[in-house]
């Protein structure tokens, strides 16, 4: 007789962390194949986890991007100056400054690795926790907190909640509160590329909890169909909220495996090991450049933070998950191996956090002088109604003006007005 | 009778319903071990069970769909979308198989499924957090469109969907999930139990789906609101001491339209306030009924309050949401000269 299956998380508040769910492979084992592989041909790589940094910190392994001392350095600038950003933040929110944030903790090298393996002409269509290539792309951090305090300096303009960046300039394309609707988008990016006869490719990511929606077939689909030149990144942090990764259909294959049901190339990789997903993202690259088409990357990582500032993740799983995840920090990783080659030190590093950290804290400064959403300077009401289309309809400028009217009355009725 | 807020009041109304009914299930995403981002699931799970209280994947069509079956199997599914804004993925499953099901198979097959979706502003959740899609669905032959207004009708109105043997897409505005909101965010908040609708039965009961309420009886103008709006539109009222009669519609689909244009006939003024964006928003609708209906009685144009026509932006939340003085300048034109 069938019976529902429910799954389950291994573990639970109060129960003691246990990973053992999480098949690992041994670093340097996975064997990398040529650029031009056949799907079929690479199947095994959708199973393995591709690992490039050991238990000693050493690089080994045919998957080893060759880095010198110098890039790692930057990578690891990129990952810590993301980490600082993102506590400083969250911070900020639990002083009322800005009324929501989504922390990247745990998962830095998953963005900047592979914003770093790419050109700068590569779009980018990321989900809304991988700040990280923003960083790396050498966004100011200022027009990142004016965007999360909505304030004079604000992209958005003040229609969008914190962390729903865009920057067209920097071709990183515009995030969604919604989820999964980029992925299909940047398939469809990729195709124009190759139908204008352009080298650049599109990368994407989303969550493990977001291959759920039916946009990752249609992303999947289409990208099989017309080889697309683009790179499909599944974060599986372990966590969609609550429900842990087996709700999205994880317990029985992984994810990196639903690219060769479609016919195409699947990887799976250690997400927390920067320069794995650098090597990865660089082979997946180079194949679509080169006419290969789309691959499909799994980033196994954890969730260290909650998923938002509106989540308490004590409710659902042990408070000491992080510290027994098998794949470690992505930062200490990073750091532990330039400080094994010899390149880096302590001392440095922590000169570098003193310095990341100035840095965050002067352009904080500096943001906050353009106004915050509850003090200080305001956006021009007005422009709530611009945007909608390009020219201005009559129906939105009675509305604009009859706001105006509503103002004033507000005082009339003893009621505080919206700050100006 | 026990002192229930929104939240407590709609999680009654699946508590005693599974108890009574084990055909009936609860799925959606976050709403099993977790309880719902809202708590409105909260410890059904514990009580009922893995099998009837089902953590989904996160894919909204994935879930209406598979609700349809269920239904079809003889199960009752109380499917939540965890926000309004995210029901679209599954407005295919919804517009052309949910709706239509029982015509197209001249009632061979039905699926009763209750679509629960918390909708509305008021709680700085940005474009994505803050809709209020209703008129989507009220547009839809074949699904019933229900939006209760305080905890008493939550229970009542969600136990009859439940029930029910139609489909119903039941809205939930979050802002007044803990206690009645008057459209000043500068007050301090209200809790239910202020509210005599804050006092619910802790058993079985229904509230009519198809039926509005007189949540205000008054002689100068008749306020035909619902959802958050309904206080909104009492304080505006109270503040320019009109003697307004408010209706909270609650079912918008079918309208319960004959009390509504009686009262018009009554008070001859008309306003219609809702937080959706006004441009074809269900006041639309309820104008046009009215003044089929009504022409020859209104004193004044009939008058909207609604939200404008623009996303919902996050940081103009409340010069976007329709407060006391868009009600108060709608009720004044509605009033005409006599209260100039």
């Amino acid at each position: 007789m069938p019976r529902l299956h429910v799954p389950q998380p291994p573990t639970r508040p109060g129960d003691k962390p246990d990973f053992s769910y999480v098949a690992l492979s041994p670093a340097g084992v996975i064997p990398k194949p040529e650029v031009q592989a056949r799907s079929r041909d690479m199947e095994d790589v959708a199973h393995g986890l591709v690992r490039v940094l050991d238990d000693r910190h050493e690089a080994v392994g045919q998957w080893n991007p060759q880095l010198d001392a110098e890039d790692l350095q930057v990578g690891l600038r990129h990952m810590l100056l993301t980490r600082i950003f993102d506590d400083r933040m969250q911070r900020t929110q639990r002083q009322g400054k800005i009324s929501f944030y989504m922390r990247s903790y745990g998962e830095e090298a998953v963005a900047v690795a592979a914003a770093m393996a790419l050109q700068p002409g590569d779009m980018l269509f990321p989900s809304y926790r991988q700040q990280g290539i923003y960083m790396v792309r050498g966004k100011p951090l200022v027009e990142l907190m004016c965007q999360l305090l909505s304030n004079t300096r604000d992209m958005c303009k003040g229609r969008q909640l914190p962390v729903m960046y865009h920057w067209n300039a920097g071709r990183i394309f515009s995030i969604s509160g919604n989820l999964t609707t980029q992925f299909p988008q940047a398939v469809g990016w990729a195709m124009a590329a190759a139908i204008r006869n352009e080298d650049h490719i599109a990368a994407t990511w989303i969550g493990e909890g977001s291959s759920a929606e039916a946009d990752f077939h249609h992303g999947l689909l289409f990208a099989a169909v017309h080889q697309a030149p683009v790179i499909m990144n599944i974060v599986n942090n372990q966590w969609a909220i609550s429900t842990f990764q087996g709700t999205a259909g994880g317990e029985q294959r992984s994810f990196a495996a639903r690219g060769p049901g479609y016919g195409v190339p699947g990887i799976r990789v250690d997400g927390n090991d920067f320069l794995a997903v650098y090597g990865v993202t660089q082979w997946a690259a180079q194949r679509a450049r080169t006419g290969g088409g789309p691959t499909l990357i799994e980033l196994v990582t954890y969730r260290a933070s909650a998923h938002s500032t509106s989540d308490d993740p004590s409710r659902y799983r042990p408070k000491e998950d992080y510290e027994h995840w098998p794949l470690g920090d992505p930062v200490e990783r990073l750091k532990n191996h330039l400080i094994a080659r010899g390149e880096w030190s302590e001392k440095q590093h922590k000169e570098l956090h003193a310095e990341l950290d100035a840095h965050v804290v002067a352009s904080w400064k500096e943001a906050v002088s353009f106004g915050a959403l509850n003090e200080g300077p305001r956006l021009d009401r007005h422009l709530m109604f611009e945007d909608v289309y390009k020219d201005f309809p009559d129906n939105l400028r009675r509305q604009s003006e009859q706001l105006a009217e509503e103002i004033k009355l507000n005082a009339e009725l003893g009621l505080a007005a919206p700050k100006e | 009778m026990a002192q229930m807020n929104m939240i407590q009041a709609l999680n009654s109304a699946m508590d005693v319903t599974m108890a009574r009914d084990p055909s009936v299930v609860v799925m959606g995403e976050d709403v099993g071990y977790f309880g719902g981002v809202f708590r409105v699931t909260d410890g059904l799970q514990r009580k009922y069970g893995e099998h009837r209280v089902l953590d989904s994947p996160i894919s909204e069509g994935g879930i209406v769909a598979t609700a349809i079956g269920m239904a079809v199997n003889g199960l009752k599914p109380v499917a939540e979308i965890q926000f309004a804004d995210y029901i679209y993925p599954a407005v295919d499953q919804i517009a052309s198989e949910l709706a239509r099901l029982r015509y197209r198979s001249a009632g061979d097959f039905t699926s009763p499924v209750v679509i629960r979706a918390p909708c509305g502003g008021g709680i700085r959740g940005g474009q994505t957090h803050s809709q209020s899609p209703e008129a989507i669905f009220t547009h839809i032959c074949g699904v019933k469109v229900v939006m209760p207004s305080n905890p008493y009708d939550a229970k009542g109105l969600l136990i009859a969907a439940i029930e029910d043997e139609d489909p119903i897409i039941f809205f939930e505005p979050k802002r007044i999930y803990n206690g009645p909101f008057d459209g000043d965010p500068n007050k301090p908040a209200v809790p239910w139990s202020t509210h005599p609708k804050g006092d619910v039965p802790e058993g079985h009961y229904k509230v009519p789906i198809g039926k509005s309420e007189i949540v205000r009886p008054g002689g100068a103008v008749t306020i035909v609101t619902y959802g958050t709006m309904v206080y909104v539109c009492e304080a505006a009222a109270r503040k320019l001491n009109i003697d307004a009669e408010i209706i909270d519609v609650r079912t918008m689909s079918p309208l319960d339209i004959d009390p509504i244009c009686s009262s018009v006939k009554k008070t001859g003024r008309c306003v219609i306030a809702h937080e959706a964006t006004r441009f074809c928003g269900f006041g639309a609708e309820l104008s046009a009924s009215i003044q089929e209906e009504c022409f020859w009685y209104l004193e004044a144009p009939i008058q909207r309050v609604a939200g404008w026509d623009t996303p919902y932006p996050h940081a103009f939340e409340w010069e976007y949401f329709p407060g006391q003085a868009r009600v108060a300048l709608a009720l004044r034109a509605a009033m005409g000269d006599e209260q100039q």
